[in-house]
């Protein structure tokens, strides 16, 4: 089980560049697609899209950074251990 | 000498003890979440009184783009009276988010429309908002924490569960509150500028007072009381529970790995199903709330039902088993409720049909064409199972000359510019009771999965975290996954459609809207059925 957290470490660590370039290749698109009278709300609509998910993706990348690290390995079994 | 007796009436004390907390919390919550969600029940009329109107569909999408920053705001709050939470303590904490909450709901009902003083109109809706969002971004952490900390162990998911039953029942509540004074007003009346809708924005600050004088009466949680007169409370939460990096990868499991696939499973059965029966079945404004008022109510037990049972056979899978049954079964759900609702399906069983042709109406117009008219033609079509589907078509008229609209005027008038109308069709259909039970079902199956990975949540996460650092670090990864992963669905999914409209298919892929809760569901319950433990920590007196 392990190695497959471990493995999927990699997976979560690839997809989190790859889901914010995804976003940016849409917002591109679709801002350049809109209409004039239309532009100015599509910008917005994607601004916040972009906005609240880059910070998202970037902790995701983190998760498989922890987990490509054997990190969740042994989940703590007490607060306790949090602690420390 | 204890004997049987008085240890009876001890644990009879407890017992009600418990009782006045998870009251007290869940007044409190559930009024919150009223607060909370009048704005999105409401979407549809806030966009005609908050932007301009001639925006259409984009003013549909700003509405509820500023209802989902509502939701992006709560990680906001969640960390702001988080850390307060944790430093001063949990009853003062959400006694604050809760004036805050219902005061900026009350402000709402009072902000005039767009017509009166333009922009500022929504700029003061979003403002106030955000403020609903950083609200409620405080107060749940700290009524799952408070509760949470109250309950014997082995009981944790059965007490905190009837905090999860208000999120529903505020949805309820708002339901119904909604259908009542809109019933009462009649349509007209309630869409008006200063009309009925403004009404449950203004109940609100009745049912906060009460709230508050509620929770005026308890006491501090007995965990944190504790560590308060050992001196041992958190100095600096935000750092002990971001900075620490054995609880920020904890935070970060919670996130991926169960909150994420929760939140969407919740908004898409509770918020996504309403308005896809609304909007693309043309199910009837008050019957679709009908349909989601009665699901709701049948399925409300469940919280409590899944809470009790993950405390005898763990958290985790009652959680994932929930998120694949979502993910197998949303679009089988879906086409079913286009099915059910579909005009072809019915074609063989018309009993009557009602036409009535309206009054030509001359339109106020100021382009090149001078003389426009519309014409509205009203049909009714009845049903054998009781279904009544009424189309109402808008057919627009040019004209060489001004024509009297007094008596009705014939398509084939020679003064008419054009003989063929551009027509707009829009259709309200109200089910017959077969059908509507159908729905009923189809949305309860989804409230049911809400139940599953609601239900268990707030143990789940209590126990993950240390007493000292727990309001913080559990309100974080619950905001982001209910607050902005849920949240967004309703945005996420019409706009996702919007891409699928093209010239060939105007009305685009109605489904592909679930593709977003299905992702981020599958993606969780990979994590979760990986990374997660089924093991809770039983001892939160840490």
């Amino acid at each position: 089980m392990n190695t497959i957290k471990k493995l999927l470490g990699y997976l979560w660590m690839a997809l989190a560049p790859i889901i914010i370039a995804f976003l940016v290749f849409e917002a591109v698109e679709k801002i350049g697609n809109a209409t004039a009278v239309l532009r100015s709300n599509v910008i917005l609509q994607w601004s916040i899209i972009l906005l609240i998910f880059t910070p998202i993706c970037i902790g995701f990348f983190i998760f498989g950074w922890y987990a490509s690290k054997d990190e969740y390995a042994h989940l703590p079994k007490s607060s306790q251990e949090l602690n420390e | 000498m204890i004997t049987g007796k008085t240890m009876a009436m001890h644990d009879e004390k407890k017992q009600s003890s418990i009782a006045f907390v998870i009251g007290a919390s869940s007044v409190g919550t559930l009024i919150e979440w009223y607060d909370f969600y009048i704005f999105g029940m409401l979407a549809t009329i806030l966009s005609k009184q908050f932007f301009p109107a001639e925006a259409g569909t984009a003013a549909l999408l700003s509405t509820l783009a500023i209802f989902a920053a509502g939701f992006i705001v709560r990680p906001f709050g969640a960390l702001v009276f988080g850390r307060l939470g944790d430093l001063i303590g949990r009853k003062h904490t959400f006694l604050l988010t809760l004036v805050i909450m219902g005061g900026s709901t009350f402000a709402i009902g009072l902000v005039p429309g767009y017509s009166t003083i333009g922009w500022a109109a929504p700029i003061l809706v979003l403002i106030l908002r955000l403020l609903q969002g950083l609200a409620l971004g405080g107060e749940y952490g700290g009524a799952a924490t408070y509760v949470a900390e109250h309950a014997p162990a082995g009981q944790r998911g059965f007490w905190t569960s009837w905090i999860q039953t208000t999120a529903t029942l505020g949805l309820f509540l708002a339901l119904g509150v909604i259908i009542l004074i809109r019933s009462n007003q009649g349509v007209d009346k309630f869409s008006a500028e200063w009309g009925g809708w403004r009404y449950p924005f203004w109940i609100s600050i009745l049912l906060v007072g009460v709230s508050v004088l509620i929770r005026m009466r308890m006491s501090e949680s007995p965990m944190f009381s504790k560590l308060k007169s050992e001196g041992k409370t958190s100095t600096n939460p935000l750092k002990e529970s971001f900075g620490n990096k054995s609880n920020f990868k904890m935070v970060l499991l919670a996130l991926f790995g169960a909150v994420m696939g929760q939140g969407v499973v919740w908004y898409t059965g509770q918020f996504y199903a309403q308005s896809f029966i609304e909007t693309v079945c043309n199910i009837d404004f008050v019957q679709s709330r009908n349909i989601m008022l009665v699901a709701i109510l049948m399925a409300t037990p469940c919280f409590v039902l899944f809470g009790w049972l993950s405390d005898k056979v763990g958290r985790k899978w009652i959680m994932l088993l929930g998120m694949f049954l979502a993910i197998c079964t949303y679009r089988p759900i879906y086409k079913q409720f286009i099915a059910i609702t579909a005009e072809a399906n019915k074609t063989n069983e018309i009993q009557q049909r009602i036409s009535t042709t309206g009054p030509l109406v001359a339109y106020m117009n100021d382009t090149k064409t001078p003389f426009v008219y519309l014409r509205k033609t009203y049909d009714t079509v009845y049903y054998t199972d009781g279904s009544v589907f009424k189309y109402t078509m808008t057919d627009t008229l040019f004209g060489k000359k001004e024509l009297s609209v007094d008596k009705p005027i014939e398509y084939s008038n020679p003064d008419l510019i054009t003989h063929t109308p551009k027509r707009n069709t829009v259709i309200e259909k109200t089910m017959g009771k077969s059908p509507t039970w159908y729905l009923i079902l189809l949305i309860f199956i989804q409230i049911v999965y809400v139940t599953m990975v609601y239900g268990p949540i707030a143990a789940f996460l209590v126990e993950m975290f240390p007493t000292k650092i727990r309001y913080t670090s559990m309100s974080l990864p619950y905001h982001i996954g209910n607050g902005v992963f849920g949240g967004l669905v309703p945005f996420l999914g019409t706009l996702i459609v919007e891409f699928t409209k093209s010239a060939e298919h105007p009305k685009g892929d109605v489904l592909a809207g679930l593709w977003y809760p299905i992702g981020v569901a599958a993606i969780c319950l990979v994590i979760g059925v990986v990374y997660l433990s089924n093991k809770s920590d039983e001892n939160v007196m840490d």
